[in-house]
């Protein structure tokens, strides 16, 4: 099991809490937005932990908040420094960050958006280096030849602006922005999302070879459970801010424990047409709630269909169902639900 | 087999831009067979949007045709085939009628109704969503306007729009993605199109919206007999949903075949690379992925010859880079790919390339 050492990130009871207010003048019709709310979760050193729900989900937020890109409203988030102490990283003003921005380090998702038109490849993967005065002149420019060569580019390629790349080559370039700090943790928000299926998988082995290669965690944000599947050895899943699940893949592949888990795994078009009709359908009903005016008691249950009395009534709690498996769920124990792969046992 | 609702062959388009000629499409050959669900995978800017939008001549400019036809059944006596040299055994060859002309515009939207991507940039945002139903109802059929507002109500409820009496008169950004998507899915089927072009209508969809909408229009298309064809870039929506599948790339329909035939004997090797590189739920699959090498190439710089040989692993030099492929066809399949030299290669899986080795 894990030892406390394993343990790269904490995250307890982390909460992000937006207010707005409707119209510009109006102290009225103030809204409040639990984007996050009450998360639990554990990044061992050396994994590849899924984060998987759909938009709106607050999975973004959670990722935005690790690598304190906001400011968590609640929560701590105890990160395990490489000489073994821990620091809270919840609280940090924006000096004291410093450090930990090169060691958390983010992939974002659209390679067109993420990367600056007017800047070469060479600055533009050099900036972190040249931003946290890490390097400069030569020294620099050697380690962005080696981040290069690193993701599968040439060097040469320095002097180039982004419009001369195909949209796999710019993922290349967001990677080795990444990685050219040496960071322990990345956070990786929808890295493959706007690629290509061809180019797709690609990205996703130079992902697994530079997780060998460079000893790195990954924490991988995803809405797509066949890439979550893939690339991960533990998946949570959110839904309106809250973890209701967590487990390792195989498990939570195999048997969920929570409806909304399995209605996500059942939504998914298995590629085979031999497999048509072999699985028993449970629509969702409606639509994600709106994370402003979410439902009394479990957030789920006006879309469940196993939902009982008492779930409008009382909140679950994210409770252990069996070991390294969690569920927010008051039937989690008695339910029996179905999910994709064969068990684990037999593979 | 019944005859066949829509018949492309060697369908072209081409954009003429100043920096260079690009073949948006360059020999497209496919079949839809009424009631029947057609998918045309592949990749971004292999043209099957540039190709679905030639069926209903919406190609703008620098874009046009330059050759192939599309064959479309009409009705016996139907307006639009009425003195028309351009009917041939009953089907009107859709590429040379005129974009803005009267036959054209009966055709458009009342016999082939498309559905788009992204709802928010298709629909109008400056009208509400019954009036944008109501004008496609008036256009194609004589209705009064409260007649109309009827039917565009009854039509929401089809789609399972909650409390369509009162959602009629939403603009787009008061509705989800989802509901957006219904709006257009109403508006498309309100005048019983014969045949529904749906250019991935739920790519930017969740996956349990997408199972809805997926199930919305499986239902739909049960009800009112109506063929479909499907575009998108996910296999496991193709599997889901297709009898028939179209691959695509760079420009050029590289396979045909139902859609058991393109997962269980693929035929052209670029299906086959396509196959593979998709990870896929339900299996374990913590082992590396097969990969495709290389990138698409630039539209500007297609290959001379097949399109794939570049990336293509049983590319036969000094073949596959100066020939373009023919499509060959056996039965219901139809490939191109010169590793096939007959319909009997095609129907066996044999390539030339195992007996030369």
């Amino acid at each position: 099991m894990t030892t406390e050492a394993d343990v790269l990130l904490r995250v307890e009871d982390l909460s992000m809490r937006f207010e707005t207010t409707k119209g510009l003048f109006s102290r009225r019709g103030r809204m409040v937005v639990d984007a996050v709310k009450n998360v639990d979760l554990t990044v061992r050193r050396g994994e590849t932990l899924g984060l998987v729900g759909e938009s709106g989900c607050g999975k973004t937020t959670l990722g935005r908040c690790v690598q304190r890109a906001y400011r968590p409203t609640g929560g701590r988030l105890r990160y395990r420094r490489a000489d073994g102490t821990e620091v809270d990283l919840a609280t940090l003003g924006r000096g004291a960050l410093g450090p930990y921005r090169r060691e958390i380090r983010t992939i974002f998702q659209d390679p067109n958006s993420s990367l600056n038109p007017r800047m070469t490849v060479g600055q533009i993967v050099g900036e972190p280096l040249r931003a946290n005065r890490l390097a400069r002149g030569a020294d620099l420019r050697d380690r962005v030849a080696d981040a290069l060569r690193l993701v599968g580019l040439q060097p040469e390629y320095m002097r180039r602006y982004p419009h001369a790349f195909s949209g796999g080559q710019r993922q290349r370039i967001g990677i080795a922005r990444a990685l050219i700090t040496n960071p322990r943790l990345v956070i990786a928000d929808e890295a493959v999302s706007a690629l290509d299926v061809s180019v797709r998988s690609q990205i996703l082995n130079l992902l697994e070879d530079l997780q060998e290669q460079l000893d790195l965690t990954y924490v991988f944000v995803s809405h797509d459970l066949s890439v979550i599947q893939h690339l991960c050895d533990r998946v949570a899943v959110m839904y309106v801010g809250r973890i209701v699940e967590e487990a390792a893949t195989d498990d939570l592949y195999a048997r969920p424990r929570h409806p909304y888990t399995e209605t996500l795994l059942r939504a998914l078009p298995l590629p085979d047409p031999r497999l048509r009709g072999t699985r028993r359908r449970v629509p969702l009903k409606g639509e994600v709630p709106d994370p402003a005016d979410p439902p009394t008691g479990c957030t789920f249950h006006p879309r469940c269909p196993y939902a009982q009395d008492d779930c409008a009534r009382t909140e679950p709690r994210l409770l252990a169902i069996e070991a390294g498996h969690e569920a927010r769920c008051h039937y989690a124990k008695t339910l029996d639900l179905a999910g994709v792969a064969e068990p684990a046992s037999t593979s | 087999m019944p005859q066949p609702l829509l018949r492309v062959r060697d369908l072209r388009a081409h954009f003429d831009s100043g920096e260079g000629l690009v073949r948006a499409v360059d020999g497209v050959d496919l079949t839809v067979y009424p009631g029947q669900t057609l998918c045309v995978v592949g990749e971004s800017g292999c043209g099957k949007s540039v190709m679905a939008r030639s069926i209903l001549q919406l190609v703008e400019p620098p874009g046009r045709i330059v050759g192939g036809e599309i064959r479309y059944r009409l009705d016996p006596g139907h307006p639009a085939s009425a003195g028309s040299d351009t009917v041939e055994d009953g089907m009107v060859d859709i590429a040379r009628l005129a974009p803005k002309g009267r036959a054209m515009r009966q055709i458009r939207g009342k016999e082939i109704a498309m559905i788009f991507q992204e709802p928010m940039t298709s629909l109008s945002p400056v009208h509400t969503i019954g009036h944008q139903i109501v004008e496609n109802l008036r256009t194609h059929e004589a209705l009064g306007k409260a007649e109309a507002r009827e039917r565009a109500i009854e039509e929401l409820r089809l789609v399972g729009m909650p409390r369509p009496e009162r959602r009629i008169d939403a603009y787009t950004f008061e509705l989800s993605g989802g509901m957006r998507q219904r709006a257009m899915i109403a508006m498309a089927l309100a005048c019983r199109p014969k045949l529904l072009i749906a250019d991935e209508p739920t790519t930017a969809l969740d996956v349990t919206t997408q199972a809805q909408i997926l199930e919305l229009l499986q239902q739909r298309q049960e009800e009112l007999g109506m063929a479909v064809m499907f575009i998108t870039h996910d296999l496991g929506v193709v599997a889901e949903i297709a009898d028939e599948v179209a691959v695509m790339y760079l420009g050029l329909a590289v396979e045909q075949c139902d859609v058991d035939s393109l997962f269980h004997a693929p035929r052209h090797p670029y299906t086959r690379a396509l196959l593979r590189s998709v990870p896929t739920v339900g299996r374990r699959a913590k082992a590396r992925l097969a990969t495709i090498p290389g990138v698409v190439p630039h539209p500007y710089q297609r290959p001379a010859g097949c399109p794939f040989h570049t990336r293509c692993d049983e590319a036969m030099a000094g073949v596959c880079d100066v020939e373009e492929p023919p499509p060959v066809v056996s039965g219901t399949r139809s490939v191109r790919c010169l590793l096939y030299d007959g319909p009997a290669s095609v129907a066996t899986g044999t390539t030339a390339v195992k007996e030369t080795v």
